[in-house]
């Protein structure tokens, strides 16, 4: 394999994986305040779509990036009042809001398949992209690519290091004892719902306005599903989410790999090796059941009520 | 005296609740001055928690008047009394275990805390000033109980504390620990902040508190200086009638060992549990076994292994051996076949299902008995049968056998359970903390079932944090400390003091023979 | 909000039963609102979607032939959601069936004996079992979570089944379609009535309703699977073998599953099509909660989604509505139910309207 075709894959890898690490730093707060949101795939398959709309309409992309986050933050409010107002069953719920929102994105966009759209174009920075092997990937990038760096950053910032994500992390261990103390349980676990939802739409903007741009119905894939399971690998740290994402994105380009190789595998196959990758990861994080009550949420999932 | 003083740091006047069901507070007044300390009492279910979280202002009141400091306020939310200078230190601790002391004090602070450099200072001095050090960076989950209770009260003085409530504050202390604890409080009375010490403990009321307001069923049944009260007086106060209040069972000495423990240990792979070392132990056929000890000593590990939800390897199996069988290594319903019989810490969620019926949850430990299953198939006439029959020999109130396992008061739902395991006329009985949070009533009943059950010649063994019980019940006592169990006494001829240095580990009495 | 909770200290029975229905009813009206709003008669629409279809004996033999796969899954889903456990692979535990059953059918087309279809039938549902029992040894073995390994199986069993039409099992003399050979005669599911395509699946589908109201109802394991699903640590208190009854549970509903799939494809499809379920595997789910987890339910809850399948495709011939359209109700459907199920616990009260003080309700807001 030659250095080109490192670099190839190394951008893709990139590229591929961006939808995911979105998705995931959304999902990420989401579980960190004990909330389990099943959602994921109907909040980008909407912001997609929205995006796509929008974006098709005016030829305006950034009102089309807007319009996805927007997209994602109304689906996920449907979400946070069914089962954070209501109390209803976390799991349940997001699996409605899947089934809901993969109904409505194609239901809406159902006269926008096949359109055509000039989506958002790779711009590399003078010099630095010019760095071999590296170069491509981290600064031949189009906005959006950039875009996640930056929200990388922030959301590991504010985590690990502000007062919010404190609060953040007190609610989801013990929603109970945050509330005695007066934090707004409820409040925070909306929002960071609503972050969720922002970003799973952005994720599905991404995908709808620069990946592939153009909209097809499910055209997610199941990165959704992915997502959720990368939370899970990266035993909700932030740092591993950035390196999951990426890795699974690897997983998704596998042919690229192939074709370097020079292996003939038949396309469906191949097609399987994220799912089956995603199962691989799972198997081996999972067995360690301390490791996961270690560092997963504790309240994660369970309905809480004011008032207790 | 002057008829001239400061108002009262706390007035309440004409307090009520209401929760759909029941009457949590009915009209209840209550006066603190500055620098009292000032206990409610009661028994479980009386109101002092709901008048505990109108005072905090975790929840409002339907009617009546909160006077601070003279005057009229409300209690919006905990924030707000916080900033008056309330504080409270919960019985089942709001600490955050993944945090460290410095990130939980912060969140209570809020803005307050200042930059971490200057919270860690000040947490040290603060804490260091009342005799209770604490190292601001461990993490909440490394510290004993005892330490994590340093932190809700260390969190509290860090403001400028008026009044300070305590809830049950001493049910996880050993007596020592509890006697630092009144240490401390004496010294925050004597600079001036008023303590409202909640509990059902009459001793340690009287020792501590100048003054006592004693709830029952919602309501004030009499206000008194402890000091002046005798057991019997506060006992009616706080209870009504005083039969089979302090019941005095005759003591029994056991035959044939049926339960014999030598030599178990267990490494326990969670981070957060205990490891059990060398446990020995003899529960004989008409006799009750009592284990004292605070939660967090073994007690949850030794149970699950007792009762097979943690079964031991073959090679350990030996190590618990019932009438001369090895059962380590059998699975809960083998054992219940054998003649085994579990009653578990938790009832709702553990020992029953909460959204089961009672016949089902008859069903739960029941279907290897009476035909209650055949060929697989539930044979819903017996099922119900055998629920009545608990329901009724064991006065428990309910509408019916249908009703859902939640919708029972907690006394009467360990009635239940109590009697579906005595209805199936074990040989070995093994209850945890079978009277906690039950109301008096009910645990009369439950004791008198016990030494009943005892009496037919079964064998019982009770581990229980309430020393009074233990010493009320059981023949025999020992105590188990940080996974170890110290050697079986003769209750008739051990005192709290004995078992409370058991419960700090020191096993080695030179005073009393051995059992 | 003007309307506030109040809690009821129980479970109404009542409720319980029309929250469903109150569900079902929501959504018909959302949908009436949905069509005014893109410019279609509200009724009228709804009609098309829901009378139309059944306005005639072949239209009720259609309802009953989409109904069976979605009534199969739906009971296989009975059995593990009492459990708790959250099979999300119904889906591809069908089409594994459809594949694995096929793999067998075009094998032995040339049969002229019954068992033909026996051994397809039976074969198609062990790999739908087998294909769920991979969830059942991630979860049990590995600590897995089976909402994540059965969604990913999901993906991997349709991938599979697209690279089985496209290679090892398409048709040699199917002009380069990606579709198997049709099956022989002797492999397929006998009509019921001529010229209506309700087939023979249909017996199964009753025999499996009885079976899993037996299950559940009735039976010691349907029991221990209730227990384990609503409080975990009394399951394993008293014994019962946690790991068994996983397995149990999973491969009953990837066998109900995996059946549901070998019988569209020896019933009304005939050969094995990349479009052997337009998701009936999650259409289930819905289904599964809407007829809260009891046979009976189930039983009318298939024939209402297999109606919004009709409908949909009604309503994307006479209407002009995408056929997204029945997706789309049925997430509404769910998210309703679970709206509604509020009420099972909480009696709704409007805000500023209190009783008299002496059985005071307390107001008791849901947010903090």
């Amino acid at each position: 394999m030659d250095m080109d075709l490192i670099s190839n894959i190394l951008y893709a890898m990139i590229r591929t994986g961006t939808p995911l690490l979105l998705v995931a730093l959304g999902e990420l707060v989401c579980e960190k305040s004990g909330v389990l949101n099943l959602g994921q795939e109907g909040m980008m398959l909407f912001g997609a779509v929205i995006g796509f709309i929008a974006a098709f309409s005016t030829g305006n992309l950034w009102l089309g990036v807007f319009m996805a986050c927007a997209a994602g933050v109304l689906l996920s409010l449907l979400f946070a009042f069914v089962a954070l107002g209501l109390s209803a069953n976390q799991v349940a719920t997001g699996l409605a809001l899947t089934i809901f929102g993969v109904g409505l994105s194609s239901f809406v966009g159902a006269s926008w398949v096949g359109n055509p759209l000039a989506g958002f174009e790779p711009i590399a920075i003078p010099l630095l992209s010019e760095i071999p092997l590296i170069g491509r990937m981290l600064f031949a990038q189009d906005l959006l690519v950039y875009l996640s760096f930056g929200l990388f950053a922030l959301v590991a910032w504010v985590l690990l290091k502000s007062r919010i994500g404190l609060i953040i992390q007190a609610v989801g261990e013990n929603p109970n004892a945050a509330s005695a103390m007066g934090l707004p349980v409820l409040r925070v676990r909306t929002l960071a719902v609503m972050f969720g939802g922002a970003m799973a739409g952005l994720a599905g903007g991404y995908l709808s306005l620069a990946y592939t741009p153009m909209w097809a119905d499910n055209m997610t894939a199941g990165r959704g599903w992915i997502a959720l399971a990368l939370v899970v690998f990266a035993s909700w740290r932030v740092g591993r989410v950035l390196l999951g994402a990426y890795l699974f994105g690897l997983a998704s380009i596998v042919h690229l790999v192939a074709q370097g190789l020079g292996l003939a595998i038949p396309g469906n196959l191949l097609a399987m090796l994220p799912y089956v990758a995603t199962i691989l990861v799972l198997v081996l994080l999972s067995r360690d059941a301390i490791r996961t009550r270690l560092y997963a949420p504790v309240s994660l999932g369970q309905p809480w009520k004011a008032g207790h | 005296m002057s008829e001239l003083h400061p108002p009262p740091r706390l007035l309440l006047r004409g307090i009520t609740k209401q929760y759909p069901g029941t009457l949590a507070n009915d009209r209840v007044s209550l006066t603190i001055r500055a620098g009292e300390i000032h206990a409610l009492l009661g028994e479980n279910g009386a109101g002092k928690s709901t008048l505990m979280k109108i005072i905090y202002g975790v929840t409002q009141p339907d009617a009546g008047e909160i006077i601070w400091e003279g005057q009229p306020v409300t209690m919006r939310d905990p924030a707000q009394a916080r900033e008056r200078g309330i504080g409270m230190v919960f019985q089942h601790f709001s600490l955050f275990e993944t945090l460290s002391v410095a990130e939980n004090i912060a969140l209570a602070l809020g803005v307050a805390a200042g930059t971490p450099r200057q919270l860690e200072q000040k947490i040290r001095e603060v804490s260091q000033h009342y005799g209770m050090p604490l190292e601001p960076q461990r993490l909440v989950h490394s510290l004993s109980i005892g330490e994590r209770q340093r932190v809700e009260i260390v969190r509290c003085l860090m403001q400028d504390i008026k009044l300070l409530i305590l809830d049950e504050p001493t049910s996880v202390l050993t007596p020592q620990e509890a006697n630092d604890l009144f240490t401390v409080l004496r010294r925050l009375a004597v600079e001036g902040c008023s303590i409202l010490f909640i509990s059902h403990k009459l001793n340690e009321v009287r020792a501590l508190c100048e003054q006592a307001t004693v709830l029952r069923g919602g309501r004030v049944s009499g206000d008194c200086v402890p000091a002046e009260c005798s057991d019997l007086d506060l006992a009616r106060l706080m209870v009504g009638a005083t039969d089979g209040l302090g019941a005095q069972y005759p003591k029994a000495a056991g035959q044939h060992p049926f339960l014999q423990i030598r030599g178990l240990s267990w490494h326990n792979t969670d981070p957060f549990g205990v490891s059990l070392e060398e446990i020995a132990l003899d529960v004989r056929a008409g006799e009750i076994v009592g284990i004292a000890g605070v939660a967090g000593n073994g007690q949850d590990e030794l149970l699950a292994l007792l009762s097979g939800e943690q079964r031991l390897a073959r090679d350990q199996a030996e190590r618990i051996r019932f009438l001369d069988q090895a059962v380590g290594g059998l699975r809960p319903d083998a054992r219940r076949r054998q003649g085994m019989a579990f009653i578990p810490a938790e009832r709702l969620g553990h020992g029953a299902v909460p959204d089961m019926s009672l016949a089902d949850n008859g069903l739960l430990t029941g279907f290897q008995q009476d035909g209650l299953v055949r060929g697989g198939l539930i044979r819903h006439g017996r099922v119900e049968a055998f629920a009545r029959r608990i329901i009724e020999r064991f006065a428990v109130k309910t509408p019916g056998t249908h009703a859902n396992a939640r919708s029972l008061s907690g006394g009467n739902l360990q009635k239940f359970i109590l009697g579906r395991e005595i209805l199936q006329q074990p040989k070995l009985l093994i209850a945890a903390h079978p009277t906690w949070g039950v109301d008096v009533g009910a645990a009369a009943a439950i004791h008198r079932a016990l030494i009943e059950l005892r009496d037919a010649g079964a064998a019982i063994l009770v581990i229980s944090e309430d020393l009074e019980e233990l010493f009320q019940i059981s023949d025999r006592i020992a105590a188990l400390s940080h996974g170890r169990l110290s050697p079986l006494r003769a209750t008739a001829e051990t005192t709290a003091t004995d078992v409370g240095r058991w419960m700090a580990g020191q096993f080695d009495l030179p005073t009393h023979s051995a059992a | 909000m003007l309307l506030s909770l109040e809690p009821r200290g129980y479970e109404s029975r009542p409720m319980l039963w029309f929250s469903p229905l109150l569900a079902a009813l929501l959504t018909l009206a959302s949908g009436a609102l949905l069509f005014a709003v893109l410019g279609h008669p509200p009724l009228q629409t709804l009609r098309v979607l829901l009378i139309d279809p059944l306005s005639d004996l072949y239209g009720l033999s259609e309802l009953l032939v989409k109904a069976l796969p979605i009534l199969l899954c739906a009971l296989g889903l009975a059995v593990v959601y009492n459990a708790r456990i959250w099979n999300i692979g119904a889906e591809g535990q069908l089409l594994m069936g459809a594949l694995v059953g096929s793999a067998v059918a075009v094998n032995i087309i040339d049969w002229e004996s019954r068992w033909a279809l026996v051994l397809t039938l039976a074969v198609g549902t062990l790999g739908g079992a087998a294909w769920a029992g991979l969830c059942a040894w991630l979860k049990t073995a590995f600590n897995a979570n089976e909402i994540l390994t059965s969604i990913m199986l999901n993906y991997i069993a349709l991938n599979l089944l697209l690279f089985a039409v496209h290679g090892p099992l398409k048709d040699p003399d199917g002009f380069n379609f990606p579709e198997s050979a049709m099956f022989g005669d002797a492999t397929r599911l006998p009509e019921l009535i001529d010229g209506l395509r309700v087939h023979g699946g249909f017996y199964f589908a009753l025999l499996a309703l009885v079976i899993v109201w037996v299950l559940l109802q009735r039976s010691f394991l349907g029991f221990q699977i209730k227990v384990l699903g609503l409080d975990r640590k009394a399951a394993g208190f008293v014994g019962f073998r946690d790991k068994k009854l996983v397995w149990i549970a999973l491969l009953i509903s990837g066998g109900l599953a995996g059946l549901a799939g070998i019988a569209e494809v020896t019933g009304p499809i005939g050969q094995l099509v990349p479009q052997v379920s337009p998701g009936y595997g999650y259409a289930a789910i819905t289904v599964a909660f809407l007829g809260r987890l009891h046979p009976v339910g189930i039983l009318f809850a298939s024939l209402l989604m297999a109606l919004l399948y009709l409908g949909g495709e009604n309503a994307q011939m006479a209407a002009n509505l995408p056929q997204s359209i029945t997706l789309l109700f049925q997430g509404m459907v769910l998210f309703f139910l679970l709206a509604c199920d509020v009420l099972i616990l909480y009696r709704p009260r409007l805000k500023g309207w209190r009783r008299k003080p002496r059985a005071v309700s307390t107001q008791q807001e849901p947010t903090a």
